[in-house]
């Protein structure tokens, strides 16, 4: 053998040897698709190395792919081309959507499948009870998870002469009432706004007072769900907001959160129903005045007020993926819900720890001594066990059904129609939506 | 000898030639027209695990939706507005501008500077001029007019802000082709009226305006086409279709049914529907407008 076919065999069998050693040695990815942007990102990020140092295996590849609907639809464009992650954030509303799909692999299975036995009771129940299935077994892994609470301003409270609010127990809406009448004569330009409307006004007060929002237990024992929103209760809490708009006691600043935020912080309203996320958001912007939380007010008559219901986002494992790759799947979902992560997340974000392991050592840290803005909502999401109405909503086509509740609540405020003539239209029309969804399914 | 042209003795080289075009434009408009088409006779589930044959289904529940029917009404009330805002303006910005004697480059840029302008965008602008809690000019409104400016509620107000948003961005795209039609009229014309006598505006009317017809035709058909598509990042900026679904044009429609809200058949149904409808639009008008319209040599 010459010198030169020598030098090529030792090259090619050195080359084959390090293609070989670098495909064993080589982590196998995990992808995992977020909506996570920003400050959030990098905090998710800084999760996923952590996991990536913890061990060799696995490789968890975080992607921001847009906000929560694209990544949705992204996930949807891959399972229609086989090319689907193996995790994939979805918001809360899309959750019947996800679990009817038949392209998931349930999150209690594949733990079970995977060797770990998770004691769920040690979660958050109203947290876990909007991912559960009818039979009470966990769909996806929660994430991000907040829950609607009650902003005031402080300042302007001294000046009007009103108490501040208590953290613990809620204020009534007619104490509200009052209270606003009282901002609003001391000469603020407005009493009340509130941001998502549908969600903090129409979800969460039904589920606070334990008024079913949709027939079938909010649509978790069947599809064949009916909505319920047109009922006394939820009439009245509309066309008392309504009744406030004369005074302006009451002011609609959008459907979002961006409009009522800016009303709360350019002090036009002494008071701003929005998501705990807004805590951060209020941190940063707002400079010249002072602020707090309460929980969300309740009617007199409840005198055992439920939890709120949540908003925000889970995990969903997708199937069909390679077998190896679901321990390594299993083991950063582990991973997630450690207190270590746990923690981490709820310190920087502001959303709740999934798992009451976490929430103890943090109180046994004493953090919510410092943080008592933070223990707000989590305190209003724990108060009480969730029952079948107030653990969650689990309908078809349900961000529809939530723009066209927005629409029509629209329509009362600007006097187009009456609070029950909007409501039935509501209902109505979602009726057709969920019917719709239904037939897909049959 | 000299031959004047070339030609090719293989016939298949003309087809081989315009085969990259053939092929985009099969991959990217007729495939996907054809697949909108076929998905509008389904229902189905977003990941299309469970894909249903419903024939017209989908079509019976939109024209018996009287949201639907009123989308229909306000997408011609919107495309309509900001073809005569747009329109108008540009034809009156062009002829002014076509008379302007010093700094003529500077201010037709200027003029033309709002279609580089995203939709979206121009959007934004606007809603940081009008948005009752922050817009700029609202507040402006509001204090020293004492008017009751507020678009999140009154319909008329946020029909009034998406016009202007989507209008002002194409009166400059208006503006470029008239000004091109105006220059490309021969001032002798113009001139000999002027000295038989007649008035500006007659100068105008029977002159220009004729002269201008094949612009004017382009430009309606082009403004009615953007308001119909592009218009969509506007409202998508400004007023997601609201208040109370009053701004809700039938592209928006499309995107929130289909983009979030994952209700596939009824979505492809609804750009069945605006497929037709855009094609109506434009054989109407070329069947009965462009017959008017003097294409000069």
């Amino acid at each position: 053998m010459s010198k030169i076919k020598c030098f090529w065999l030792v090259m090619a069998v050195g080359m084959l040897i390090s293609f070989a050693g670098s495909a064993f040695a080589k982590p196998t990815e995990i992808h995992w698709w977020h909506a996570m942007r920003g400050a959030r990102g990098e905090v998710v990020q800084n999760i996923v190395d952590s996991f990536n140092k913890s061990q060799s295996d696995f490789k968890v590849v975080a992607t921001y792919k847009g906000a929560y609907d694209e990544v949705v639809n992204a996930g949807v464009a891959a399972v229609r081309a086989g090319k689907q992650p193996h995790i994939l954030q979805s918001f809360e509303v899309g959750t019947q959507t996800m679990m009817m799909s038949g392209a998931i692999y349930p999150v209690y299975q594949l733990m079970a499948d995977k060797g770990y036995k998770i004691d769920w009771t040690q979660y958050l129940q109203p947290v876990l009870s909007y991912y559960m299935n009818a039979d009470g077994n966990l769909m996806s892994m929660p994430f991000n998870s907040s829950t609607p609470v009650m902003y005031y301003n402080v300042d302007l409270f001294k000046k009007a002469g009103i108490p501040m609010l208590s953290k613990d127990k809620p204020i009534t809406w007619d104490k509200l009432g009052e209270i606003t009448g009282k901002l609003v004569k001391s000469g603020v330009e407005g009493g009340l706004v509130t941001a998502w409307q549908s969600w903090t006004q129409v979800e969460n007060y039904s589920a606070i007072h334990n008024i079913p929002f949709a027939s079938q237990a909010n649509g978790y024992k069947g599809l064949d769900t009916k909505l319920l929103i047109n009922n006394d209760k939820v009439v009245n809490h509309i066309a008392r907001l309504k009744s406030w708009m004369a005074d302006k006691r009451f002011y609609y600043g959008g459907q979002k959160y961006q409009g009522p935020k800016s009303e709360f912080i350019a002090q036009n309203a002494g008071v701003y129903i929005d998501s705990i996320s807004g805590i951060a958001k209020l941190k940063k912007a707002v400079k010249d005045f002072t602020w707090d939380v309460a929980p969300l007010p309740i009617e007199s008559w409840m005198k055992e007020p439920q939890n709120s219901i949540i908003g925000g986002a889970s995990l969903w494992v997708f199937k069909g993926l390679p077998k190896k790759d679901y321990a390594g799947v299993a083991a950063f979902l582990k991973h997630l819900a450690g207190n270590e992560s746990q923690i981490y997340w709820h310190k920087q974000t502001g959303y709740f720890p999934i798992t009451l392991t976490a929430y103890d050592q943090l109180k046994s840290e004493g953090y919510y001594k410092k943080n008592p803005l933070q223990e707000v909502g989590i305190k209003q999401l724990t108060r009480r066990i969730p029952t079948e109405i107030s653990r969650g909503l689990r309908l078809g086509y349900f961000i529809q059904i939530r723009n066209i509740i927005n629409e029509e609540l629209e329509l009362v405020w600007n006097d187009s129609k009456t609070p029950q003539q909007a409501l039935d239209n509501a209902v109505a029309r979602s009726n057709v939506k969920l019917r719709e969804f239904e037939r897909i399914y049959k | 000898m000299i031959r004047k042209r070339s030609y090719f003795k293989t016939r298949s080289l003309p087809y081989l030639l315009i085969l990259p075009q053939i092929l985009i434009t099969l991959t990217f408009f007729y495939w996907p027209a054809v697949q909108g088409v076929i998905t509008s006779f389904q229902i189905s589930d977003p990941f299309g695990f469970r894909t249903k044959f419903v024939w017209f289904d989908n079509f019976i529940a939109l024209f018996n939706d009287p949201l639907y029917l009123k989308s229909i009404l306000t997408t011609l009330m919107f495309s309509g507005s900001v073809a005569i805002v747009s329109i108008s303006f540009g034809l009156f910005l062009a002829s002014m501008a076509n008379r302007v004697l010093k700094l003529t480059t500077l201010t037709r840029t200027l003029l033309i500077w709002p279609y580089a302008i995203a939709p979206a965008i121009s959007g934004i602008l606007w809603l940081f001029l009008l948005h009752p809690s922050y817009g700029v000019v609202a507040i402006g409104l509001e204090n020293w007019f004492g008017l009751d400016w507020n678009p999140l509620l009154k319909s008329s107000n946020a029909m009034l802000m998406i016009v202007m948003a989507s209008a002002w961005k194409n009166i400059s795209y208006n503006f470029v082709f008239f000004l091109a039609g105006l220059q490309a009229i021969p001032k002798s014309l113009i001139e000999a009226a002027a000295i038989d006598g007649a008035s500006p505006f007659r100068r105008f009317w029977t002159i220009t305006f004729p002269l201008l017809s094949p612009t004017f035709f382009f430009v309606t058909v082009m403004t009615i086409i953007f308001s119909f598509f592009e218009s969509f990042g506007v409202i998508h900026a400004v007023t997601q279709g609201g208040p109370g679904g009053s701004t809700n044009i039938l592209v928006y429609k499309v995107y929130q049914d289909g983009f979030i809200g994952l209700n596939l058949g009824s979505s492809a149904a609804q750009s069945v529907v605006l497929m037709f409808m855009i094609i109506l639009i434009t054989v109407l008008q070329f069947k009965y407008v462009e017959r008017k319209v003097q294409y000069t040599g």
